[in-house]
C-alpha cells in the first residue's frame, strides 16, 4: 500500500517535472556558459562582466557564469557535466588542465554544444577554437610603442627582462626588435635580467640608471620587473626623467601610476576577453561563422578574429592602463 | 489466583521496527527527498543521460569508500588514498611512455595501489604507529613522488581501448564505472556482513584486545584492510585516469576527505565498531545527487560544500535530537 502510493507520487513528480521541462525548453534564449578556472577571482569576475555586456549587445542571450571552487580539473569536469545536462548552446572555458578536460569537452561537442577555450587553452581535439588575449607580435610592438609614445623627440630606452631563458620575454623582445624601424629616434641601449625576483630586478634597474644617466625609459615586459623598476625610479628621485613601462598588473602598478614613475603600461583586459569569448561562442553556435583555419569571426566592438592553422586567434593589442583608468581596474586584478 | 504470566520480549525491537528506525532508512528518505527536489527544481534532471553523467561524480570515490568503511569500522583510517591515486596514475603514465598496453597498465595501477597499501599496513601493524599519523605522512610522500616524477609535465597518450574504464558504457546509459561500483558494493556487502572476516572487523573495532584474546589475528586483519584500501585506490586511479585521459600530479587532489565524508554520512562510526555497506552506498548516491542537482542550478561550488557539510551535520544530529526528544 505504502509502496503503491509512493510509486504514484514518484510518477506524479516525474510528470510534473517533464511538464516543466517542456515549458522551459520553449524558451528561445541562447545560453552561453562562461566556465572559469575558479570562482572568486577578480580577473574572471571582470571577464563575466564583459560576457554580460556582450549578451546585452546581442540580445536573447543568457550568460551562465560558473566554475569550480578550487582550480582542479576534476571539479571543472563536474561543472561541465552539469552544463551538458542542461543542454546549453555553447561552452567557453578557461581550462584548469589542457588535457584532462578533453574527454568531457569532446562529449559536449558530440551532443551538439559549441565549445571554445579562452585565456587558458584546451588541447585542439577538445575545442573548436582558442581565443588568446593577444599575440607575440602585438605584445612586442606594444611594449616599444608605450615607451615611444612618451618620447616624441626620441630617446634612450633599456630593457629589464625576466631570466635569459624566459621563453615568453625572449620572444616578445625579438618581436619588438623586428618593429624598431617604425620608431625612429628610439635607441635601445641595453638589456638586463632581473630573473623575476623583486630584489634583483630592483638592483638591475638601479644599475641601468647609473650606467646611462640620460636614460629616458625602462621597459620591463614582466609583472615583477616593472614594479621593481618603478620603485627604483622613485627611490632614485628620477620620477619624470625615467618612465617605467611594459607589462604589469593594475593592482600592483596603481602606486607607480599615482607617483608618476610609470606613465602607462599594458596587459590584457579581462572585460574585453569575456566579451570577445561570448561574441565568438555566439557566432559559432548560430552558424554565423565556422571555426576553421583562416576563418574570420566577428567579435562585436572588438573587431574580427582571424584563426591560424591551429584554430587559434589573438584578440587584440594588450590594453593600455594609465592614470585615466587605473582606478577602475586596480581592484579587479 | 491472579494471572502472573507476563510477556517477556526476547528482543528489544522487532526486526521490522529495527530496520525502519535504522540509519539506512533515514538516509534513503533523504536520498528520495533530494531526488524529488531535484526533479522539481531542474527540468533537465530526469533524463537518462544526465543521470548517467551524474554517477561519475561519485563512483570512483565510492569504490574507495567501501574499503575505507571496513578500515574505519576496524578503528583505523587511511588518509593517503587520494595520494595513492596520484602515484598509481603516475606509474601508469610512466608505463605508457615505456610502451605498455592496456593489460599491463591495469596491472601497474593495481600493483601500485597494493604496494602503497602494504606500506601503510606495514607501518601501522608491524611498527605499531597510529594510522592517522602514518597516512598523513604517506599522503605527502606518495603525492610528493608524483610531483618529483612529473613536475609541471603531463602523461598522456593512453591507448584508445584504455578509455573504456572511465568513459565506456556496458549497456545503453549504464557506464562501466557504475557496473563496477555495483559489483564492488555487492562484494564488500557480503565480505562485511556475511563472512567471518567481516565479524572480525566489527570485533576489532569494538574491542581490539578482546578480539585478540578470542583468537582473531588483529594485525593480519588490519594489514589486509590496508591492502584492500590501496587496491581500491588503484582501481579508482585506473577509472579516473581513463576518464581524464591524462595524468598530472594534482590528480584527485583533496579526495581523501570526500571519501571519509561519504563513509561517515553512510553511518559508519568514525570511532569504529559499527556501520553498514548499504549505508555507504546510499550516502554515495546522496552526495552525487546533491552535487549534480545543485550543479544543474549552476550553484557555485562553495555553496555545494556548505550544503554537503550541513547535510552531514544534519543527518548525524537528527537521530540524536530525536532520541533526546523521546527521552523527555
Amino acid at each position: 500500500m505504502i509502496r503503491r502510493n509512493f510509486t504514484k507520487l514518484l510518477a506524479g513528480a516525474s510528470l510534473v517535472a517533464s511538464l516543466m521541462g517542456t515549458s522551459a525548453m520553449a524558451q528561445d534564449n541562447m545560453r552561453i556558459a562562461l566556465v572559469v578556472k575558479a570562482l572568486g577571482i577578480g580577473f574572471f569576475e571582470a571577464a563575466a562582466k564583459g560576457a554580460e555586456e556582450a549578451a546585452a549587445d546581442l540580445g536573447n542571450v543568457e550568460i551562465i557564469y560558473t566554475g569550480p571552487t578550487g582550480t582542479t580539473a576534476e571539479e571543472q569536469i563536474e561543472v561541465i557535466n552539469a552544463l551538458i545536462a542542461q543542454r546549453v548552446d555553447a561552452i567557453a572555458v578557461s581550462a584548469n588542465d589542457t588535457d584532462a578536460l578533453v574527454p568531457v569537452l569532446k562529449k559536449a561537442m558530440q551532443r551538439g554544444i559549441t565549445v571554445i577555450s579562452w585565456d587558458s587553452g584546451v588541447a585542439p581535439e577538445g575545442r573548436q577554437m582558442h581565443l588568446n588575449p593577444s599575440s607575440n607580435p602585438l605584445i612586442g610592438n606594444m611594449i616599444i610603442k608605450l615607451a615611444a609614445d612618451q618620447l616624441p623627440e626620441g630617446g634612450k630606452v633599456a630593457l629589464l627582462s625576466a631570466t635569459t631563458t624566459s621563453t615568453n620575454q625572449n620572444v616578445w623582445i625579438a618581436e619588438m626588435e623586428k618593429v624598431m624601424g617604425n620608431y625612429p629616434g628610439i635607441e635601445v641601449v641595453g638589456t638586463v635580467y632581473g630573473d623575476d625576483l623583486a630584489d634583483k630586478s630592483y638592483r638591475e634597474a638601479q644599475g641601468l640608471m647609473q650606467k646611462f644617466p640620460d636614460l629616458d625609459a625602462i621597459i620591463a615586459p614582466t609583472s615583477v620587473g616593472i614594479v621593481a623598476a618603478a620603485q627604483a625610479v622613485v627611490d632614485a628621485g628620477k620620477v619624470g626623467e625615467v618612465n617605467v613601462t611594459g607589462l604589469g598588473l593594475p593592482s600592483e602598478m596603481a602606486g607607480a601610476i599615482d607617483s608618476g614613475a610609470s606613465k602607462s603600461f599594458a596587459i590584457w583586459n579581462p572585460i574585453d576577453l569575456g566579451y570577445s569569448a561570448t561574441m565568438i561562442a555566439h557566432a559559432l553556435a548560430t552558424g554565423e561563422a565556422t571555426a576553421e583555419p583562416g576563418a574570420e569571426i566577428p567579435m562585436g566592438r572588438m573587431g574580427t578574429l582571424t584563426l591560424d592553422e591551429n584554430n587559434e586567434g589573438a584578440m587584440a593589442d594588450p590594453f593600455v592602463y594609465d592614470s585615466s583608468n587605473i582606478d577602475d581596474f586596480k581592484s579587479i586584478f | 489466583m491472579t494471572d502472573t504470566t507476563r510477556f517477556i520480549p526476547d528482543r528489544l525491537q522487532s526486526p521490522l521496527q529495527k530496520r525502519l528506525k535504522s540509519w539506512e532508512t533515514l538516509l534513503l528518505l533523504v536520498a528520495v527527498a533530494i531526488f524529488m527536489a531535484n526533479s522539481f527544481a531542474s527540468p533537465y534532471f530526469l533524463n537518462a543521460w544526465s543521470l548517467s553523467d551524474a554517477t561519475f561524480n561519485f563512483t570512483e570515490k565510492a569504490m574507495i569508500a567501501f574499503a575505507m568503511a571496513l578500515l574505519i569500522i576496524s578503528g583505523e583510517i587511511d588518509l593517503s588514498v587520494a595520494a595513492i591515486i596520484a602515484l598509481a596514475s603516475t606509474a601508469m603514465g610512466a608505463a605508457v611512455e615505456a610502451g605498455a598496453g592496456t593489460p599491463v597498465l591495469i596491472l601497474v595501477g593495481l600493483g601500485t595501489g597494493l604496494l602503497c597499501g602494504a606500506f601503510n599496513g606495514f607501518l601501522v601493524t608491524r611498527m605499531g604507529l597510529p594510522s592517522i599519523v602514518v597516512t598523513i605522512g604517506t599522503m605527502s610522500l606518495f603525492r610528493g613522488i608524483s610531483y618529483i616524477v612529473l613536475g609541471d609535465q603531463v602523461y598522456k597518450g593512453y591507448p584508445s581501448d584504455f578509455a573504456f574504464f572511465g568513459q565506456g558504457y556496458v549497456f545503453w546509459v549504464i557506464s562501466f564505472e557504475l557496473v563496477l561500483f555495483a559489483i564492488l558494493a555487492g562484494i564488500y556487502g557480503i565480505l562485511l556482513h556475511k563472512t567471518n572476516f567481516g565479524r572480525a572487523v566489527y570485533a576489532i573495532g569494538n574491542n581490539p584486545t578482546g578480539a585478540l584474546f578470542s583468537g582473531i589475528r588483529v594485525a593480519r586483519v588490519k594489514f589486509i584492510l590496508f591492502l584492500l584500501t590501496g587496491l581500491m585506490s588503484g582501481i579508482a586511479a585506473i577509472c579516473l585516469t581513463s576518464r581524464l585521459g591524462s595524468t598530472r600530479p594534482s590528480i584527485a587532489f583533496g579526495w581523501e576527505l570526500e571519501v571519509v565524508t561519504m563513509v561517515v554520512l553512510g553511518g559508519i562510526n568514525i570511532l569504529g565498531g559499527s556501520g553498514t555497506i548499504p549505508g555507504v552506498v546510499i550516502a554515495a548516491f546522496v552526495m552525487g545527487l546533491v552535487t549534480f542537482g545543485l550543479g544543474l542550478l549552476n550553484v557555485p561550488g562553495i555553496v555545494m560544500s556548505i550544503v554537503i557539510g550541513a547535510l552531514l551535520i544534519g543527518v548525524i544530529a537528527l537521530p540524536r535530537l530525536w532520541s533526546m526528544w523521546r527521552a523527555r
